[in-house]
């Protein structure tokens, strides 16, 4: 007979659970690139994920000498992530360093999951961006299975900002965009598919749609102000919401649990902080996509936000 | 649908009230009995008889042993066999009478018609009088005495009476049963303690999942010449936490360490209110209560509402409902949130006694620790609005001045963040005892009298 204190049930909800949800949301976007991108985004994928998996598994096993943790699957996640932050043209032994920085420097140096300051996923990408900037901003489309979309080769919709100017690209931007955007990193061709997983983790109440909101209200109102101010120098709302990897990162990144804020009201502040700071590298910095930047950059005030947002408790002002 | 609830937290488990077509029954009287001393919250009782006396139903064999305490009644007739130390269903000890059954011949003066009383003396203080004389006490689970809790300190007033018939432990039906089959009673129990309060507000709050208990409380309510609103709350747990009603019925909030009638409020369970009628209006003392038995493990036909006496045995009534089943791995009394592990089934069933409760492995047996993912669960489940996830940390660290800054003893132990946490960290096990250290360093600082 069991003896123990109270509650004596549970809600049956589990981390490796709770990724798994994450694994399912993410792949209507990755299948997306799939099919656009072909054979050499799934072996970017495959590489990834099993890099991710195994760096994991050793450092626990032979550097920590702890059980593996890898049975949660948030090694997957950053995995699957990872590659589609990465554009289609990646060579693979760039995306296993991206992985080991990821995994090895973000991750576990930290302790493993749940201990980590920075987005692993990120950190890994933006290492690879200031180490390998030609392979990083190679958006070469390579051969899909889906091969009659004669799209911008060679430049994203970011891109183009710099070559036409922000009234033609502006242009650019209609509701095909919505539903695929060759071009940028793999896993944002497809905003609707993005947005669609979105809506999963929404109704599986995996994640909580208050950060998403905040960054594309945010985005929204930025560039809505200086497009209004001037249209020629500055992109519209539309354009920056769906370009630059704001959706991507958004809906599957800033949401991250480890490196988000724990309150609601914590989590509106830091999503204010990532559209401000995409929009500003992205009218005023170099960087074309700024999204990984902005995102770290907040992760990074996430432990002041925790300390001065908190849940209302009951009875106290 | 019924949009009133608590604003803060709370969680949503499967109900399962598979025991609600079960009408209550009544159990046969067993030969032994074992009459707690310590049944209630405050000072235990101090016993009034010897070994060897006979007693008669209903007799009075333990008088109140301090301010906040309550008497004790003998639940049937026959003779004290012994006084002593006796297991509870934690295997705590604790002083017990033990009566040889003999009968169920009734002390003089108890009026054990069915016929409903329905007018409320006059006299306030004879209402208080009889309700302590009688023994009531919480039956939502506190066991506080009930006329202490009506009787409230010079200068504060009481606004609004809220009866508790949310039930909102998943498996339990005892109040949901009562509500049906006692509902007149109920009624007239709240409106006694509306008149002792002063005639203020009086709200029934039941939650939607129970609509045969709503609809039988608004016919009641209409049928009787009282002032008492039915009022139907969402399902959510947990809801019949006090400061969680309150703030569902009055939205108002209980301060720290204050009590509800800071707020003006006075919350009492239904199955105290059908104790108080039965005092007041038939002079009967608390000797009997409902209770469930019910869990994941047994067939819908083995399971019962019972109206038992206090000091039967928890293993006398397992084994008249059939036994224990095969597969229970953990045997609860009261709820699968709150209630308590049964280490002892020979212990005897108390005053605030609601349910034996048989969970399978599967369903209680709790996952291997891991890892903090940090996702918050706990805190937005937390209906204090407290950060589970923190106040462990704190704990670990030992922390007092920072687990007392966020609010470690405002915990109510209700179980929501262990039950929501996706890493299965004890986080109540912890909160638990950074609780006992905040609640001690406040004494610590609190002027001595």
């Amino acid at each position: 007979m069991i003896v123990s204190p109270n509650p004596h049930i549970h809600a049956n909800v589990s981390t490796k659970k709770l990724m798994l949800d994450v694994i399912i949301a993410l792949c209507p976007a990755a299948i997306v690139s799939f099919l656009f991108y072909g054979l050499s985004e799934i072996a970017i994928m495959a590489i990834s994920v099993a890099s991710c998996v195994v760096l994991e598994w050793a450092i626990t096993k032979y550097l920590m000498k702890k059980p593996s943790t890898t049975g949660d699957l948030s090694a997957i996640v950053t995995g699957m992530l990872l590659a589609m932050n990465l554009p289609p043209t990646c060579p693979l032994w760039v995306v296993f360093i991206g992985a080991v920085v990821a995994i090895a420097v973000a991750k576990m140096s930290f302790g493993g999951v749940g201990q980590n300051i920075w987005n692993p996923a990120l950190v890994g990408r933006v290492f690879l961006l200031v180490s390998f900037p030609t392979y990083m901003t190679d958006w070469t489309v390579p051969a899909g299975f889906i091969s009659n979309v004669d799209a911008f080769s060679g430049a994203t919709l970011l891109g183009q900002v710099s070559i036409l100017g922000a009234l033609e690209a502006d242009k650019l931007v209609n509701l095909q965009t919505l539903f695929y955007n060759i071009g940028g990193s793999a896993g944002e061709i497809s905003a609707l598919a993005l947005l669609a997983g979105w809506v999963y983790l929404l109704v599986r109440k995996v994640i909580r749609p208050w950060i998403t909101l905040s960054i594309f209200a945010t985005v929204a109102l930025v560039a809505g102000i200086f497009h209004m101010v001037d249209p020629a120098a500055y992109t519209g709302p539309l354009f920056n919401l769906l370009t630059g990897g704001v959706i991507l990162g958004a809906c599957f990144m800033a949401t991250d649990y480890v490196t988000s804020p724990m309150s609601n009201w914590g989590g509106v502040v830091y999503g204010i902080g990532i559209g401000f700071i995409v929009m500003m590298i992205c009218y005023f910095g170099s960087y074309p996509e700024g999204m990984s930047f902005a995102i770290l950059l907040m992760n990074t005030a996430v432990p002041l936000i925790n300390i001065k947002f908190h849940q209302r408790k009951y009875g106290r002002k | 649908m019924s949009k009133i609830t608590f604003a803060i937290g709370g969680v949503h488990p499967d109900d399962a009230k598979l025991a609600r077509g079960c009408a209550i029954e009544v159990l046969p009287l067993p030969q032994t009995m074992y009459v707690s001393m310590a049944q209630h919250l405050g000072a235990p009782a101090k016993p009034l008889v010897a070994v060897g006396d006979k007693v008669k139903t209903g007799q009075v064999i333990a008088e109140p042993g301090g301010f906040i305490s309550a008497f004790v009644h003998s639940p049937a007739s026959g003779t004290v066999k012994s006084i002593g130390p006796r297991k509870d269903l934690a295997g705590n000890n604790a002083t017990h009478i033990e009566i040889a059954v003999e009968g169920d011949e009734w002390v003089e003066g108890v009026d054990l018609s069915d016929t409903l009383v329905t007018e409320i003396p006059e006299d306030r203080q004879f209402i208080l009088d009889r309700i302590k004389a009688c023994g009531v006490v919480g039956l939502g689970g506190a066991t506080f005495p009930t006329h202490v809790k009506l009787n409230p300190a010079p200068g504060s007033v009481a606004e609004c009476l809220i009866l508790n018939g949310a039930e909102c432990e998943p498996y339990l039906t005892s109040d949901f049963r009562i509500m049906l089959e006692r509902t007149k009673e109920i009624v007239v129990g709240a409106a006694i303690m509306q008149k002792v309060l002063g005639g203020c507000r009086t709200v029934i709050g039941i939650e939607e999942n129970k609509p045969e208990a709503i609809e039988a409380m608004q016919k009641a309510v209409a049928e009787l010449p009282y002032k008492v609103e039915i009022l139907p709350l969402k399902k959510k747990y947990p809801q019949g936490g006090e400061k969680q009603l309150i703030q569902a019925v009055m939205h108002r909030e209980v301060g720290s360490g204050g009590l509800p009638i800071s707020v003006g409020a006075v919350v009492q369970n239904v199955a105290t209110s059908l104790a108080v009628y039965e005092a007041v209006q038939k002079n009967k003392p608390l000797i009997t209560n409902t209770l469930t038995i019910t869990g994941n493990c047994l067939p819908v036909e083995k399971m019962h509402n019972y109206l038992f006496r206090i000091g039967m045995p928890l293993s006398y009534i397992a084994e008249y409902a059939g036994g224990v089943p095969e597969g229970a791995a953990k045997l609860i009394s009261g709820g699968p949130m709150m209630g308590r592990a049964i280490a002892n089934l020979d212990a005897a069933t108390v005053k605030g006694s609601s349910s034996i409760l048989y969970l399978s492995e599967e369903s209680t047996k709790r996952g291997q620790e891991s890892l903090c993912i940090r996702c918050g669960r706990c805190s937005e489940a937390c209906p204090m609005g407290l950060e589970p996830f923190l106040l462990n940390r704190l704990y670990k660290v030992g922390d007092v001045e920072a687990l007392e800054a966020n609010a470690a003893q405002d915990c109510i132990e209700c179980g929501c963040c262990l039950y929501s946490c996706p890493a299965y960290i004890p986080l109540l096990d912890r909160v638990r005892q950074a609780k006992g250290m905040a609640m001690a360093a406040i004494r610590a600082r609190a002027p001595k009298k």
